[in-house]
């Protein structure tokens, strides 16, 4: 149901570009910039809003990405509502400052454009960057398009800011495929963009010197465990923010979102789970796939952490068979990081789908519509035959087959 | 100290109050405590510049002691001092 009024202009826009709108929009008091491939073009439409006063943005350049994150963390402990954008090895450079990031409960929203970790070196998408600090405290947002894009940054200011979260947000898009590719986005009304995310009142900042306090103390046996718990406790809070936030987007500006997205998935009897572009090649696959007379379906995975494992087990328990596909390799595991979060969620079902993995598109290797039919006919005949079940494997490497 | 619970400490490690480090007594940390022989001291100060927990009490200006709430007991002052008047003696002497 679309009750939006909302101003609104169709804007042609790269997945890059619909990132900088957002962070325009957001107008955030710094950012702090490092170029690398596939993310420098966000940071640089940005750099030329703040070169024309489009925005009130200090930006400062930095030489690494750790001093990025570094410099986006400082800003927002002194107070500012912080940004940055990254991808792959400039994300994997900020490691150390990610995780103090989220444990010093800074609501730091960081755009990354999905890209293959070296080594080899490769630019192009995978999600092993994302994946990679999955368990660093930071909600983890994925966008099918452009729009989610611009949509899911300007949510996850919200989500970040809340009270019961102050974590970080990282939400990501698949480098080139959407990063470089030009698409019809909607962009509000600069004014209901604000009015939405509203203002940015930090409880404490450094920089309130009538209340001097102490930032990053030395946290040893007696209460380390404490403020993890708090942070465990922060990111569960986010499962139900995530939800009301995306409820009230919805109903202000007419796209509705939530964990996950079905798509003719209720009376699907072979269930896909994908996320990033994928979904939305998937879905023209479902779509083909029931003219057919085939009862399958997709589940779009938008929230990867915290990762909805109650609402997920409900949406895909009816199913025959489901096969999970993973944009990175969690190597040595049972399968991808995506497979592995909904094998431990349908742990408890006493009759469960039959569940495969697939680990696809390793550094921008093309999943085509007709892969992703074949893909569900393969896991029709999982279902049938038993073969293959609870495998996981490589689609797409030569030599496998 | 009673030890707080998560849900009653600042989140993030922050600490809220300035200048609280004087609440927590390093002092326990000691397993050496210096001891000062007042009959040869011949107040340099050396010791009051030297000590790294502002431990050496001064009163008239004058050496005229530790502040065991603080001292760590890391012997520093007992090393530097030139006529040898600080020596250092096991804690459990005082037990
Ligand atoms: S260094 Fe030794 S002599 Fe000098 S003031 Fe301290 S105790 Fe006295
Ligand atoms: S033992 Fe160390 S801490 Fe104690 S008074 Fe001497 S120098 Fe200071």
């Amino acid at each position: 149901m679309t009750t939006a009024t909302v101003k609104k202009i169709r804007r042609a826009f790269t997945g890059n570009e619909a990132g900088a709108e957002a962070m325009r929009q957001i107008n955030p008091d710094v950012a702090a910039v490092f170029p690398i491939t596939p993310q420098t073009e966000l940071m640089h439409a940005f750099a030329s809003f703040v070169a024309n006063g489009k925005v009130k943005t200090e930006l400062v350049m930095v030489e690494s990405e750790h001093s990025a994150m570094s410099a986006t963390v400082g800003a927002s402990a002194a107070g500012a509502r912080a940004m940055t954008a990254t991808s792959a090895n400039g994300l994997a450079l900020m490691w150390e400052i990610v995780y103090i990031a989220a444990s010093s409960r800074l609501p730091i929203v960081m755009p990354i454009i999905n890209r293959a970790l070296s080594g080899p070196i490769n630019i192009h998408c995978d999600h092993s960057d994302m994946m990679g600090c999955r368990d660093s405290g930071w909600i983890q947002m994925f966008s099918e398009n452009s729009q989610e894009e611009y949509d899911n940054l300007i949510q996850a200011i919200r989500i970040a800011e809340h009270p019961d979260v102050l974590l970080p947000v990282m939400v990501g898009q698949d480098g080139f495929i959407i990063s470089h590719s030009l698409e019809s986005v909607e962009v509000f009304d600069d004014e209901e963009v604000r009015d939405f995310i509203g203002e940015y009142h930090p409880k404490n900042p450094l920089l309130d010197t009538d209340h001097p306090y102490t930032f990053g103390p030395l946290d040893l046996q007696d209460y380390y465990m404490e403020h993890k718990r708090q942070q465990h406790q922060g990111m569960q809070n986010a499962r139900q923010v995530i939800l009301d936030t995306g409820k009230e987007f919805g109903e202000k500006f007419g796209h509705h979102y939530s964990n996950f997205e079905e798509f003719h998935l209720e009376d699907a009897e072979i269930g896909m789970i994908a996320l990033g572009s994928t979904a939305g090649t998937a879905k023209v696959a479902v779509e083909n796939l029931r003219e057919q007379g085939k009862k399958v379906g997709l589940l779009k995975l938008r929230v990867f952490r915290p990762f909805p494992f109650k609402e997920l087990v409900e949406a895909v328990k009816h199913l025959k068979g489901l096969i999970v596909l993973d944009r990175s390799d969690s190597f040595g595991a049972m399968g991808g990081p995506v497979f592995l979060d909904v094998s431990a969620s349908l742990n408890n079902l006493t009759k469960k789908p039959v569940t495969r993995n697939l680990i696809y598109g390793l550094g921008g290797r093309d999943m085509k519509v007709q892969d992703l039919e074949k893909i569900f006919g393969m896991m029709e005949k999982t279902v049938k035959t038993g073969k293959g079940a609870g495998s996981s494997q490589y689609y797409g490497a030569r030599g496998d087959d | 100290m009673k030890l707080m619970t998560w849900q009653e400490i600042p989140i993030g490690g922050l600490i809220l109050e300035a200048g609280n480090a004087k609440k927590f007594l390093t002092g326990d940390w000691r397993s050496q405590r210096p001891i000062l022989d007042e009959e040869k001291c011949i107040n340099c100060l050396t010791c009051f510049m030297v000590c790294p927990d502002g431990s050496i009490v001064l009163k008239d200006g004058k050496m005229s002691g530790f502040n065991y709430d603080y001292c760590k007991g890391c012997g520093i002052c007992a090393y530097e001092c030139p006529v040898k008047c600080i020596t250092m003696k096991p804690e459990e002497d005082f037990r």
